[in-house]
């Protein structure tokens, strides 16, 4: 870039403040990604991407507009500030009222998140030989048919100005890894997966979370398992204590806490798309959302851990926050905007709005959406009950466009007898509805168990954003459950 | 006001030539000689409206240029969007630089040879020059009628262009632009709501008024919702919801996913699976489909019959596909280096010719589904798909619609469903949110798998 970020935004916000424009906001951003991933024994995706671009979002006769541009030239610039101010005015033809946002205090800060290990500085040939080593061994199980293994690094710099006079400047480094088993055998295919499923596990970090999540350790039992699920009884159909791991709670608490109290869904900003939410504004601290345990947060702050949705300041100038979501069981809060803070009388925004990249607008994403941990200790949670199903990785999600009904399926079950492993199971699936699951929460492991996971492939808006977000969890234990219906009948 | 910027050009064939020739000159300062360039631009805007206003409306303008070299059957990629010679430079070093660090792999192969692509012309001049003003007053319409009916709408209405071109050290250097339009409006009453959706290469093709009257419509007509028990019902599945549902199966229609043995039609290839009335093939020159005629390798889209008479005949092939199993590669390979190999992406499922109204008519008791909602594979091999039902769900009685129903989810095996559709409308273009666009009929099935019932 011939001229600094800094100047670029500057200039943008320049073009963009015009006669008739009450706010307008600019980030420039400049990213950097590696993906590499392998398949039985060969290299897959081996691939690099860099990008630089802008947006400029401004409030003009009241409504909002938007452009993006990668054209960084002082024309394509200029350009680009006058189609927003022209998105905008056109905007107005269906205007009910004019936008109002919650105040915001002028920040200026450079921040940039921990990375003990610049993962862009460790050689590519040291990441695949890593993939290729776990690939190898878990293809030295005979049964496994389909060895898959992945990572990947991402880092945005951010340069956010705004016509509040906000200078923010930010770097984020993610990284993530996992890899996967598949056994074909008769009719069926059986699937493990480590950390997580669907790309492992992904957090605000350098390459030390590779290095801790000691993948090779781990090859052999994923390897086991998957192949072992084959002569493993079906899961039962029926109505019985469950018991979830922090992976799969962790997308539970996405899925049914996470996305209902997206203030923006819950006002109809999302109705022909993501949907709606079940937590209209009368539910506010009236709703009893779950059990006496069940406590959630959303938080961005660098104390609630190195998350996907951990940062300084939001896509829209506020800083990092923590709300309480659910307090003892009682819904207390949802996640703002400026805008939707300000249309339910709030305050102050509590600081959600994110964007992926600089050809999008921000929304009010999920941050760290997280369950607090519990008081019980692991043989509690396990042995509190005479009989339970304990469910480990995610398989299948789905829920319904209001988050109440929902569906997930998990890799693998096993029965637990007075605390015990008995017997392991195949195809699990549990589902309910979200209020009575969460009241039937009967346990929660403490901290001792509790991870900050990360959900990379979070979509949501017209055009659609995939973000990614953070959901601490440890496991916990549900009362009188229904599950195997999805092969059931 | 005229929006001057979406009407000028976007990256011509000639202008991509010379982005390649940066490119290769680069590749052969480093001493490579292989060389491929993917180039692609966009520039798209939509106008997005909740609560009878336009509350988001943004534009956007992008571009890229990935480089692929080739060492000694390694191979790598390295993307950029900046397009001066230094930027590209350094694109070209980084691929080349990754490419050192993979170990020679026998399915990696030479570039692709030049061959004959045929253009399709996809690209309407009118959507490409579409104004923020004609999104608007086309919404303001859509809103005035729902508003009329005394609802609440809710949708898209969305324009824009893109380009692809694919050029290598071989010759290749085939380049696609097209046009794509969409609106979709969801209306909402008190306790219903109702949805339409369209897309087309040329917005005049659909019309904003008629979908919004349509969702209305289904809004007003669901009120007051009953509930039925979950079971098995016979469905009239809307095209949207066949395709969003059978649309999930597509990506196993792949050598490479046999190959992996993750494809439902892993010891299933060429015997019968589906009823005999079921007739699927890809076709990128289909007149209603949209998309790019050669693949991310440079092959031409050949058109594939995937189904025959219910029984699963041809699948897809990249070029490494192809030549592990001894035929021509069929054109549907993804850019490389990746794992999943090649999919069919333009697919046409052939109708029949009962009209909905028809099949409506020809049920006792039975339930019509407009839409399906957050689709998830259960289980790969059975292809069990769970989801919800959305927006326009209603009770089938003697012949008549008689009620709208609260929502159901359903956990319904796709090979199952092929074996019970009773009746094929004519196809159409049909376009939902689970997956991409296609030609696709509504369907009668019968035993349609509900398990559970939400609140609303």
């Amino acid at each position: 870039m011939l001229v600094s970020m800094k100047q670029l935004a500057l200039q943008a916000l320049d073009f963009a403040l015009r006669p008739g424009v009450s706010y307008a906001d600019v980030r420039v951003i400049e990213s950097r990604e590696r993906e590499l991933s392998t398949k039985n024994g060969r290299p897959g995706q081996v691939s690099s991407a860099e990008s630089q671009g802008l947006g400029i979002r401004v409030l003009a006769e009241g409504c909002w507009g938007f452009a993006a541009t990668d054209e960084l030239t002082k024309a394509g610039v200029e350009s680009a500030a006058k189609l927003a101010i022209e998105i905008a005015r056109s905007s107005a033809l269906a205007k009910k009222r004019d936008v109002a946002l919650a105040p915001e205090e002028k920040h200026e800060a450079v921040w940039v998140s921990p990375c003990r290990i610049d993962p862009f500085s460790v050689s590519v040939e040291e990441q695949l030989g890593l993939l290729l080593a776990v690939d190898a061994e878990l293809r030295r199980n005979p049964g496994i048919t389909l060895a898959q293994t992945s990572m990947g690094f991402h880092r945005d710099r951010q340069v956010f100005v705004s016509s509040l006079g906000s200078v923010i400047d930010q770097t984020r480094t993610t990284s993530g890894a996992g890899f996967e088993a598949l056994s074909f055998h008769e009719d069926e295919i059986q699937k493990r997966s480590y950390p997580n499923s669907f790309g492992g596990q992904h957090q605000l970090k350098g390459y030390e979370l590779i290095q801790e999540l000691a993948l090779l350790e781990h090859a052999p039992r994923v390897a086991e398992q998957a192949v072992a699920l084959h002569s493993a009884d079906q899961c039962p159909e029926g109505r019985f204590d469950l018991i979830l791991d922090g992976s799969q709670l962790g997308l539970q608490v996405h899925e049914s806490i996470g996305h209902p109290i997206e203030l923006d869904r819950v006002l109809g900003s999302e109705a022909n798309y993501a949907g709606m939410s079940f937590l209209t504004l009368d539910k506010l601290n009236t709703l009893r959302y779950g059990s006496e345990l069940v406590n959630a947060v959303c938080d961005a702050r660098l104390e609630h851990g190195p998350g996907l949705g951990t940062f300084a300041f939001d896509d829209e100038g506020v800083s990092a926050q923590r709300a309480d979501i659910i307090r003892a069981g009682q819904f207390v809060g949802y996640m703002t905007s400026r805008e939707t803070a300000a249309a339910i009388g709030q305050t102050r925004s509590n600081g959600t709005m994110r964007a992926t990249g600089w050809a999008r607008l921000p929304l009010i994403r999920m941050t760290n959406v997280s369950l607090l941990p519990g008081e019980q200790t692991i043989e509690e949670v396990f042995g509190g009950v005479s009989k339970a199903i304990y469910m480990e990785t995610n398989r299948s999600w789905s829920i319904d466009d209001k988050r109440y009904n929902f569906q997930f399926g998990c890799e693998i079950a096993w029965e637990i007898r007075d605390g015990q492993r008995v017997r392991m199971l195949k195809n699990p699936t549990y589902s309910g509805i979200t209020t009575e699951f969460w009241n039937a929460c009967s346990a929660v492991a403490n901290r001792d168990h509790w991870v900050l996971w990360g959900v990379p492939n979070c979509g949501k808006g017209q055009p659609e954003q995939v973000i990614g977000t953070g959901h601490g969890a440890s496991p916990a234990r549900f009362h009188d459950i229904a599950i195997g219906a999805a092969y059931g009948g | 006001m005229a929006d001057e910027s979406s009407a000028a050009p976007m990256l011509s064939l000639e202008r991509c030539r010379e982005l390649f020739g940066i490119a290769q000159q680069a590749a052969q300062s480093f001493g490579v000689s292989d060389v491929e360039a993917l180039v692609a631009a966009h520039r798209d805007a939509l106008t997005r409206f909740a609560n009878n206003t336009i509350h988001q409306n943004v534009a956007e303008q992008a571009q890229w240029l990935s480089i692929r070299v080739l060492l000694d059957h390694r191979t790598a990629r390295a993307t950029t969007n900046r397009f001066d010679a230094g930027s590209i430079r350094n694109a070209v070093e980084q691929a080349i630089a990754l490419a050192k660090s993979v170990a020679p792999d026998s399915d990696v192969l030479p570039l692709t040879e030049p061959s004959a692509i045929p253009r399709l012309e996809r690209f309407n001049q009118a959507t490409a020059e579409a104004t923020p003003g004609d999104r608007a007053r086309a919404v303001t319409e859509a809103i005035r009628l729902v508003e009329g009916a005394g609802q609440t709408a809710a949708g898209i209405y969305s324009t824009g262009q893109t380009m692809e071109a694919i050029l290598n050290s071989r010759g290749v250097a085939a380049w696609h632009q097209e046009t794509l339009a969409q609106f979709s409006i969801t209306s909402m009453a008190d306790d219903s709501s109702g949805w339409a959706k369209a897309s087309a290469v040329a917005r005049q093709d659909f019309d904003p008024v008629a979908l919004a009257r349509s969702a209305s419509e289904k809004a007003r007509l669901s009120r007051s919702p009953r509930e039925v028990p979950p079971g098995r019902y016979t469905v009239v599945l809307e095209p949207a919801a066949v395709l969003d549902l059978v649309g999930q199966m597509f990506g196993d229609f792949s050598a490479t996913a046999l190959n992996d043995k993750r494809s439902f039609l892993t010891d299933r290839l060429g015997a019968k699976l589906f009823g005999e009335n079921i007739h699927i093939s890809d076709d990128v020159a289909h007149p209603l489909q949209a998309g790019v005629p050669f693949d991310g390798e440079g092959v031409r889209r050949r058109k594939l019959t995937l189904v025959e008479a219910g029984v699963p005949r041809e699948v897809a092939y990249a070029r490494a596909s192809a030549q592990r199993a001894g035929v021509q590669p069929t054109g549907h390979g993804f850019p490389l280096p990746n794992e999943i190999g090649e999919a069919p992406l333009n697919i046409v499922i052939a109708g029949g010719d009962t009209s909905v109204e028809q099949m409506i008519a020809s049920i006792d008791r039975g339930i019509l589904v407009t839409r399906l909602w957050y689709i998830r594979e259960v289980d790969p091999y059975e292809k069990i798909m769970t989801g919800m039902t959305r927006d326009g769900t209603f009770l089938i009685e003697s012949g008549r619609v008689v009620a709208g129903l609260r929502n159901f989810r359903f956990n319904q095996s796709i090979i199952e469903l092929l074996n019970n559709v009773d009746a094929l409308s004519p196809s159409r273009r049909a376009s939902g949110e689970e997956t991409f666009d296609m030609v696709v009929p509504a369907m009668k099935v019968r035993d349609f798998h509900f398990t559970e019932v939400t609140r609303f």
